[in-house]
């Protein structure tokens, strides 16, 4: 029932599906609507006070560079050493929703920048600091612990109301 | 035009001739096509994969395969395993498949994603009689179903044993594998349907050569994460699909031993002799023949007479 909640308390900050995620630094306090996904999952709510506290006011922890907070992967830390607080934070700023689009594949493909070739898209990134971070501190980690499947999710993975019927089974392994 | 200019004239055009000749004659014998210069690829970071399967949902869903037998969502497929203890693998309704690995030392499991490889120079393409196979420029091997004879040579040939076979067509078995969604996304310069259905980023699309440098960033980049070996750079003569791990690739399914030499190689001088046996052999034996028995012949030519 948190995603009710979610649903209600977040009701001011709640982020249309086209933009998620993008809300000023100052979001703190705010429960948001992750709806990138929606398509086959009902949207995540995220309390972002509560992931502040959890990562003990490191705002790197996630947000990398771009809070203010010196970056502490490696990978980053040659250029964006001293790259100060951005003038957005949101994840969506720089992981693009959309990363298979063919004008953003050409952009991927002609930066000079390697590692912003392996730049992952925005459900990427969410899901490599979410489930990184709770692997790390004993948090949810299976899919509908997060998310709530969709009818159209339950006929993508073939389940719930669309799981092969038992019995059927060819065992061509 | 004198005639000195003239010889001199030819000569040269004819060495030029020779001299392409040559060339062209020379690589396509070295079997040194090291797949085409702009083809794409994939890389897979496996430290990053989690085993949620939503690659092979996009897999079934992109390609129009028919039902699984057991859910996407059903995680204990992984403790499925074939006769003698082997991991799954794919099959005819199942181009991509994740298995899992326990790592002695390793704190959590490893994923490994499998599926066609997409060989710069891929020994299913050059086992085939009936020319079935196509590397095209993009990366992708593809295959056409309808010359298709069911003989499985493919299978035997590929070094990751890739493509099955529709055992259960009675009709019209044919051979089956990952067409790297070329039909429907290569084509038009989309990447693969696993590649843009992973909730993890585990897959990169790019360029090969740029994912080959990429590759080793990463693991310059991160001392002690990555093992220092791109799977699928060397091996083969190279694959569109390159591998990144955390732990040895032997210890995670991979056939180590498969060497930088396409599998055409071990077998080409063999091959090459083939048409001149078939031509020349014939003829040569022939005569040895009649010139073994003429002898014979001729005196049984003058015991007639």
């Amino acid at each position: 029932m948190s995603l009710k909640r979610g649903k209600l308390i977040g009701l001011a900050a709640i982020i249309a599906m086209a933009s998620p995620f993008t809300q000023p630094l100052n979001a703190v306090g705010e429960v948001f609507e992750l709806s990138s996904l929606s398509n086959l999952y009902e949207g995540v709510s995220f309390d972002h006070d509560m992931h502040i506290e959890a990562a003990s006011d490191n705002c790197a922890a996630c947000h990398h560079h771009t809070a203010g907070t010196p970056t502490q992967d490696p990978n980053c830390i040659p250029c964006h050493k001293n790259s100060g607080e951005a003038e957005s934070a949101a994840c969506s700023s720089c992981h693009e929703a959309e990363p298979f689009t063919s004008a953003n594949l050409e952009k991927t493909a002609n930066t000079p920048y390697l590692h912003h070739k392996e730049k992952p898209g925005l459900m990427a990134a969410l899901h490599q600091n979410c489930l990184g971070c709770h692997s790390e501190v004993g948090g949810p980690l299976g899919c509908q612990d997060c998310h709530t499947m969709t009818d159209k999710g339950e006929k993508y993975y073939n389940t719930g109301k669309y799981a092969p019927k038992p019995g059927k089974e060819t065992g061509h392994h | 035009m004198n005639r000195r200019n003239f010889i001199k004239g030819s000569l040269a055009g004819g060495l030029a001739v020779a001299a392409t000749a040559k060339t062209e004659k020379a690589d396509a014998a070295a079997g040194t096509f090291g797949g085409y210069a702009d083809s794409m690829g994939v890389l897979v970071d496996l430290t990053k994969c989690v085993g949620c399967r939503t690659c092979e949902a996009a897999c079934n869903k992109e390609q129009g395969l028919p039902e699984p037998d057991k859910p996407f969502d059903d995680y204990s497929v992984f403790d499925e395993h074939r006769h003698g203890g082997l991991p799954r693998r794919t099959t005819e309704k199942e181009y991509t498949i994740v298995n899992r690995y326990e790592v002695e030392g390793r704190e959590k499991p490893l994923y490994r994603k499998f599926q066609c490889n997409h060989c710069n120079e891929p020994a299913c393409l050059t086992s085939c009689f009936v020319n079935a196979y196509t590397k095209t420029p993009e990366g992708a091997v593809i295959y056409n179903p309808k010359v298709c004879v069911g003989c499985r040579t493919c299978m035997i040939a590929c070094p990751f044993y890739v493509p099955t076979y529709s055992y259960s067509s009675a009709i019209n078995p044919v051979v089956k594998k990952c067409i790297m969604c070329y039909d429907t996304r290569l084509k038009f310069g989309r990447p693969p349907a696993c590649v843009e259905a992973c909730p993890q980023g585990v897959m990169t699309f790019g360029k090969r050569k740029d994912l080959i440098s990429l590759a080793h960033k990463m693991i310059d980049a991160k001392p002690g994460k990555y093992v220092n070996h791109v799977y699928g750079e060397t091996e083969v003569g190279g694959t569109s699909w390159m591998y990144l791990s955390d732990v040895p690739f032997e210890e995670i399914g991979f056939n180590t031993h498969l060497g930088p030499q396409p599998i055409i190689n071990y077998v080409k001088d063999f091959l090459a002799i083939v048409p001149m046996v078939l031509t020349i052999w014939p003829a040569l034996f022939t005569g040895f023949h009649l010139l073994a028995t003429r002898k014979q012949a001729n005196k049984d030519e003058s015991n007639k007479a």
